[in-house]
């Protein structure tokens, strides 16, 4: 081993604090690439490999009832590539329990072979035999939520008689990944579940034979998605087609869609942003570092070693720093990445979900920690190059100081000497400083965005649980109902106060524009369901013309005045226009409301309702459900309450995960900073602090001196930081607007005050350690050595 | 290889007197500057004692060893060691902040011939005047004891006469016991005492009868 690689090995172990916080900054850089972005791109590879697999379709087409034979029709339209139909209902399922009725969608697997699409994955158990009557698979989530296991029995209620069919397979499919029960949110998997039974049973059973009511294409590489509905639309219009819609607008697309469209942002945004700081650092503090050893350089130089091999030796320092980080961040990242892909495993239904790392991610990760490393030990190494070998031989010039801005206004009669010194180190090397101040801000930063996530969702969901729905119990029809059910409704017992509401699925258009959404009719005077905009004000519910959220305004590029198309995809499927008389911010989805009666003028059906809200006596609750099971009206009753309950339980996980990363990762690059900013104060001034104790100041002293520029620098440090962090949250709040919701802006005090209170926490972490450095320090050492 | 143990000092005995100016003599790794460094509290001796009017040195903790510099000793170094963020005035202020009965910063710079230079900082000063702005720093105190370093080893002949003579006046003045550290054998002549050293030991201890003037010093 040469005496230069030997001088390296001992620097670095001699310098091992620093070594380490750096590979630390390092490892947290490519931790967040290759955890965040890695667990992003293996579920989008899991996403694809499963439609694939279980060709699922590119378009539905909904109806009420058609011949089998249409769809050789179906097939024969140019861009299709294949086409299959299905019978599919919903069903209420009797679960010999007192909890709220659940519900089950019967969808038909065909008579022989697998479905041609939207095939579904067997779990447990096996498939269907054809022929067999009874025999029912059922979706894994609810099996799971309900204890079922192959083998047993369910009982169901078909058209209003109660039939026992044998459980023999548990399956997912990609359709079905979220289960979300009609009139909720959220899929609540134990009160909404999917059987596959073959279309023998449910064709006879739903007066289905030789019908189908739900046909699917997928297409051809060429197809015109559009031209494809609009055929679609009109082979299907006599046989009471509901609308045609894009694989973009299927449920349980939409959901998983949205879901990897915010992970988009989490998995590409933030890792950036990580790798980011951690490349910054890099290039701050090997750039510091190496400064100090600008002497050693020139003796080098001196002894006759070229300007290559010098540079290689300290370059070195910066690639064993990123290596070692490099080599626990992937580790790490890989091991997080696997926890995280665990967690979403419990959420998202793909079967070949498991985390996978590409090559070419990590790659990116290393190169672009290499190039901040270098990039500032090269430049640093530059500067002590260039100097003249001589320079090393000679004693160092006294630094140049002069009275500062900030002194001159007189801030410095203010200021004892020491108060002095640091003012003046700091303004004397201010582009040093503020660069220092910019990385421990960034961990302040990094810190807010975590607190303000936390802040936005809770917002949300407060805004939605708490304010806009208010009823107890959302029930949902089988189909339109007369408006008198409300009565009935009322009469039960423990039901308080009952307002119904009309679903309506339209299409709405303007210009060349168009969106599919179900609009809301809701009493004017109801005051259970609201319209409540992002302050959370109440929006009256107009008595004309129709009141959309922003997001679905923008979608149609209109705004509050205009006039817009709106043809209606059920019952007379009229189409006319409306006036859109307001447009509202609002967080989830693509709202359209109406005033109940104005709805009932527009469709031409007057007085039906699809559903209604109630308000009821929570003691009475058990016996209601029970009279509710028996409405055969009834297909559906949810109840914000257990919605808030399920979200709220899969959010606290995924938010402990988060923070913790967050945390982590802030505490590194304060640490990294604060620390390494101190540490090289220290040997850069050993001569000047020395001084001070051989003048008779203590250590306590003489630590104010050195810590003092950080805590200023530090203080500096949480303004900038909330800064940042206002303008990063914002970009995320634009950057994570999907189909389904948006993200509220939302900072409450608390973000910036812990932001602030862990950051000062950090500094004091990394004080106390470099005050221990200090207490160990070698005064005469020190000072018999010239600089 | 194990470490091997080194006599840096090897029964010294040596008295220094109030008002007293004292000369060690040595050549490098002679031990002088152990011995300094011990007299002045920067460092303890494995063995022996140390009186500082009667109080045992080697028997302080370091914290009153830290009180020790800060009330009695002041220090001068071949490398002045200002402090290169503060200005010849606010370098000595930085001592005088933290003693009991110093004088101004200004008297002490006067004292010294830099009452003109008191607001000049660290890099626009010359090497002897950066020196003497560090002896204003070092007697400002009002020490009992003035130890200096190789005091001239980084300047030339002639700055280096004019930082002894102010090191002379200061003594003749302010009756500052003070002992300067030296390889120039005919800086011995300024002192009251001449001590030579050699490989750890006093080999020799001399009393000058009458001081030399530093003027007439010849090197």
């Amino acid at each position: 081993m040469r005496a230069l690689d030997r001088k390296l090995l001992r620097e670095i172990w001699h310098l091992k604090g620093q070594a380490i916080s750096i590979a630390l900054v390092v490892a947290s850089g490519i931790m967040s690439v290759v955890t965040m972005r890695g667990s992003y791109e293996s579920l989008v590879n899991a996403q694809q490999q499963y439609y694939s697999e279980t060709r699922f379709a590119e378009i539905w087409a909904p109806l009420v009832r058609a011949p089998l034979n249409l769809l050789t029709k179906i097939e024969a339209i140019p861009g299709v590539d294949q086409a299959d139909s299905r019978v599919t209902f919903l069903a209420t399922l009797d679960l010999d329990d007192s909890g709220i009725p659940a519900q089950g969608r019967f969808v038909s697997l065909p008579e022989a072979g697998r479905p041609i699409l939207n095939d579904l994955v067997v779990r447990r158990g096996r498939y269907i035999v054809p022929g067999a009557p009874d025999e029912v698979i059922i979706s894994e989530n609810f099996a799971v939520a309900r204890e079922f296991e192959p083998g047993d029995t369910i009982r169901v209620i078909i058209n209003g008689r109660a039939r026992d069919l044998d459980v023999v397979g548990i399956a997912i499919s990609a359709e079905h990944s979220y289960a979300v029960p009609p009139g909720s949110l959220y899929p609540e998997d134990d009160r909404y579940g999917i059987l596959w039974a073959s279309r023998e049973i449910l064709g006879p059973a739903f007066n289905m034979d030789g019908a189908f009511n739900e046909a699917f294409v997928t297409l051809t590489p060429d197809a015109n998605e559009n031209a494809v509905i609009e055929t679609l639309d009109e082979i299907l219009r006599p046989y009471g087609g509901l609308g045609a819609y894009p694989r973009r607008s299927q449920a349980s697309h939409q959901i998983l869609q949205a879901e990897l469209d915010s992970n988009r942002v989490t998995g590409a945004v933030i890792p950036i942003v990580f790798l980011g700081v951690a490349v910054f650092l890099l290039y701050l503090v090997l750039g510091r570092l190496i400064s100090t050893q600008r002497g050693e350089i020139a003796v080098l130089k001196a002894f006759g070693y070229s300007d290559r091999e010098v540079g290689a030796h300290f370059l070195m320092f910066a690639v064993v720093a990123v290596l070692a980080g490099g080599a626990i961040g992937t580790i790490g990242g890989v091991y997080l990445g696997d926890s995280y892909i665990a967690l979403y495993d419990q959420y998202f239904d793909l079967p070949s979900l498991r985390y996978q790392l590409t090559p070419s991610l990590l790659v990116f990760a290393f190169l672009a920690c290499v190039i901040g490393a270098i990039g500032g030990a090269m430049a640093a190494v530059r500067r002590a190059i260039l100097l003249p070998p001589a320079e090393a031989m000679r004693p160092q010039a006294p630094d140049r100081f002069k009275p500062g801005f900030l002194e001159r206004m007189g801030l410095g009669r203010l200021l004892g000497p020491n108060g002095r010194m640091i003012l003046r180190n700091i303004e004397r090397k201010p582009v040093q400083g503020f660069f220092s101040s910019l990385g421990v801000a960034m961990s302040v930063a990094i810190l807010t965005i975590g607190f303000f996530m936390f802040d936005s969702i809770n917002f949300m969901m407060d805004l939605q649980f708490r304010l806009i729905q208010r009823e107890d119990l959302t029930l949902t029809f089988r189909e339109i109902m007369p408006d008198r059910i409300a009565h009935e409704l009322n009469r039960l017992d423990g039901v308080n106060r009952v307002e119904t509401y009309r679903f309506l699925p339209a299409r709405l258009r303007y210009g060349h524009r168009d969106e599919e959404v179900a609009i809301q009719g809701m009493e004017i005077t109801g005051r259970m369901r609201r319209i409540i905009n992002a302050d959370g004000n109440e929006v009256p519910v107009p008595s004309t013309g129709v009141v959309m959220s922003s997001l679905l305004a923008n979608r149609l590029e209109v705004q509050s005045g205009d006039e817009i198309i709106v043809e209606i995809l059920e019952g007379k499927r009229k189409t006319t226009s409306i006036k859109v008389t307001g447009v509202i911010e609002d967080f989830l989805g693509l709202s359209a409301y109406m005033s109940r009666d104005a709805l009932w003028e527009l469709s031409g059906e007057p007085n039906v309702v699809s559903g209604a809200y109630l308000a009821v006596d929570d003691e009475r609750l058990a016996t209601l459900f029970r009279e509710l099971k028996e409405i055969p009206a009834v297909t559906g009753v949810a109840s914000p309450d257990s919605m808030l309950e399920s979200f709220e339980e899969q959010l606290a996980e995924g938010i402990l995960i988060a923070a913790g990363f967050l945390l982590g990762f802030a505490g590194v690059i304060a640490v990294g900073v604060i620390y390494n900013a101190a540490r090289i104060s220290l040997s850069e001034r050993g001569r000047e602090l020395a001084s001070l104790r051989v003048m008779g100041f203590h250590r306590r002293e003489v630590a104010f001196l050195l810590l003092g520029e950080q805590a200023v620098i530090t203080l500096l440090a949480i303004p900038l930081g909330w800064l940042i962090g206002y303008g990063l949250c914002y970009a995320i709040t634009e950057g994570i607007q999907t189909d389904i919701y948006r993200i509220p802006f939302i900072a409450e005090p608390r973000t910036y005050i812990l932001s602030a209170i862990l950051i000062g926490i950090a500094a004091l972490a990394s004080g106390w350690a470099v005050r221990r450095r200090l207490d160990r320090f070698e005064l005469v050492e020190v000072l018999k050595t010239r600089e | 290889m194990g470490e091997m143990t080194v006599r840096a000092l090897d029964h010294v005995n040596l008295d220094l007197y109030e008002a007293e100016m004292a000369v060690l003599l040595g050549a490098s790794g002679s031990g002088k500057s152990t011995l300094l460094n011990i007299i002045g509290g920067l460092d303890v001796a494995t063995s022996g004692t140390v009186l500082y009017r009667d109080r045992d040195l080697s028997a302080f903790t370091d914290h009153e060893l830290t009180n020790y510099r800060r009330h009695h000793v002041g220090f001068v170094f071949q490398f002045y060691n200002l402090i290169p963020s503060l200005t010849a005035r606010e370098n000595v202020a930085l001592v005088t902040d933290i003693s009991t009965h110093p004088m101004p910063a200004e008297e002490a710079l006067n004292m010294v011939g830099l009452g003109e230079r008191i607001d000049h900082f660290p890099s626009q000063l010359s090497g002897g005047e950066q020196q003497r702005v560090a002896i204003a720093r070092a007697i400002a105190k009002r020490p009992h004891i003035l130890l200096c370093d190789e005091p001239t080893g980084a300047l030339d002949a002639k700055t280096g006469k004019l930082v002894l003579q102010v090191l002379d006046r200061v003594n003749r003045e302010t009756s500052t016991t003070t002992a300067i550290i030296t390889h120039n054998a005919a800086i011995g002549n300024m002192g009251d005492v001449v001590v030579r050293m050699s490989s750890g030991k006093i080999v020799e201890r001399i009393e000058n009868e009458t001081r030399m003037d530093v003027e007439e010093i010849e090197w």
